[in-house]
């Protein structure tokens, strides 16, 4: 691990070591974020293929139905028996927050004023375009639940993403940059330190040597040697 | 108030024309992509594609997929299901979880 760019003095290191402790109380939360985001995912995930299975299954009802009615009609008739709906299905979009995600919530209104979803006179259509229409209807609700459920699933597949990433970058990363840098700090604080005390002790050695030897000049002068 | 739309081919998306969604029979692949493009900037909240269809749209429905909208959502077309609607499940769960542990035991 490289250690960062920096002037190996103590307030670098303070400023250091204040920085490693925000790292690491910023990876605990997302790492607990993570942790929560998973278990959130993982139950959409579970609804979200039960709900698949549940759409398809209905949807294929109806296509089953619907070819049946088609085999049966001419495709000019079912064409225009098709042609204008009676009904409208519009959604309302409101956000849902979990986990700091937006995960969207559908609300769907079919306006629709009469009882009846068959948008055709039943003189000139089958009986199994009816049987036909009222399985796509019946499906309608499991793939209008389903887009709410998939969508939810692939925004929190995306954020977990997101914050396993930021969670790796800090503890493999950013955390052992920081604690190498401030370990080479100290270090070359340290060597300062010895480095000023062996000159001091070199000084003094000095000055005392030069004090005995003027000590053994001025004695020699009084003995008169 | 949001719309819903349908793509794929004809045959697949006629029975959901009655239902008031509006439906889109598209066949070669710039079509696909042109028309989700489109169905996004006129503002979709949700659209179905077939199975087939998706084959072809792949890079323009992933795009769209880290948005908050449209939901962009694989149905299985009148030909039947292929598994890739479940497939994109599984994808989500592989990107998530960085494994594919949900659908080990089927």
């Amino acid at each position: 691990m490289a250690k960062l760019n920096v002037n190996p003095t103590r307030m670098e290191m303070t400023r250091l070591k204040r920085q490693l402790k925000t790292a690491t109380r910023g990876h605990k939360l997302l790492k607990d974020k993570l942790d929560e985001l998973m278990k959130q995912f993982l139950d959409i995930v579970k609804e979200n293929k039960k709900l698949r299975e549940e759409a398809e299954k209905a949807l294929e009802k109806a296509y089953k139905s619907f070819i049946i009615a088609r085999a049966v009609m001419s495709e000019e008739y079912l064409g225009e028996a098709l042609m204008m709906p009676k009904q409208k299905i519009a959604v309302d979009v409101s956000k849902k927050n979990v986990m700091s995600v937006n995960v969207p919530q559908f609300d769907f209104k079919a306006a629709n004023n009469q009882d009846d979803i068959y948008p055709y006179g039943l003189a000139f259509t089958s009986g199994e375009l009816d049987l036909s229409m009222e399985a796509f209807s019946e499906a309608m609700e499991p793939l209008l639940k389903l887009a709410q459920s998939e969508k939810s699933a692939q925004l929190m597949a995306q954020e977990i993403e997101r914050t396993r990433r930021r969670v790796n970058a800090l503890e493999n990363v950013m955390i052992p940059n920081y604690q190498e840098t401030i370990k080479f700090i100290m270090q070359k604080l340290d060597e300062n330190e010895r480095a000023s005390t062996t000159r001091l002790m070199k000084v003094k050695d000095m000055i005392a040597k030069k004090a005995i030897e003027e000590r053994r000049l001025r004695d020699k002068k009084a003995f008169g040697a | 108030m949001y719309k819903v739309a349908v793509m794929g081919d004809k045959d697949s998306v006629m029975g959901f024309t009655a239902l008031g969604i509006d439906v889109f029979p598209v066949y070669e692949a710039d079509e696909i992509k042109k028309t989700i493009h489109k169905l996004v900037e006129e503002g979709y909240a949700i659209i179905y594609i077939t199975e087939q269809c998706s084959l072809q749209g792949k890079d323009a429905i992933n795009r769209y997929k880290d948005n908050e909208l449209p939901a962009i959502i694989v149905i299985p077309g009148i030909t039947g299901s292929m598994g890739l609607g479940m497939n994109e499940v599984r994808e989500s769960a592989k990107r998530a979880i960085g494994a594919d542990v949900l659908f080990g035991d089927n």
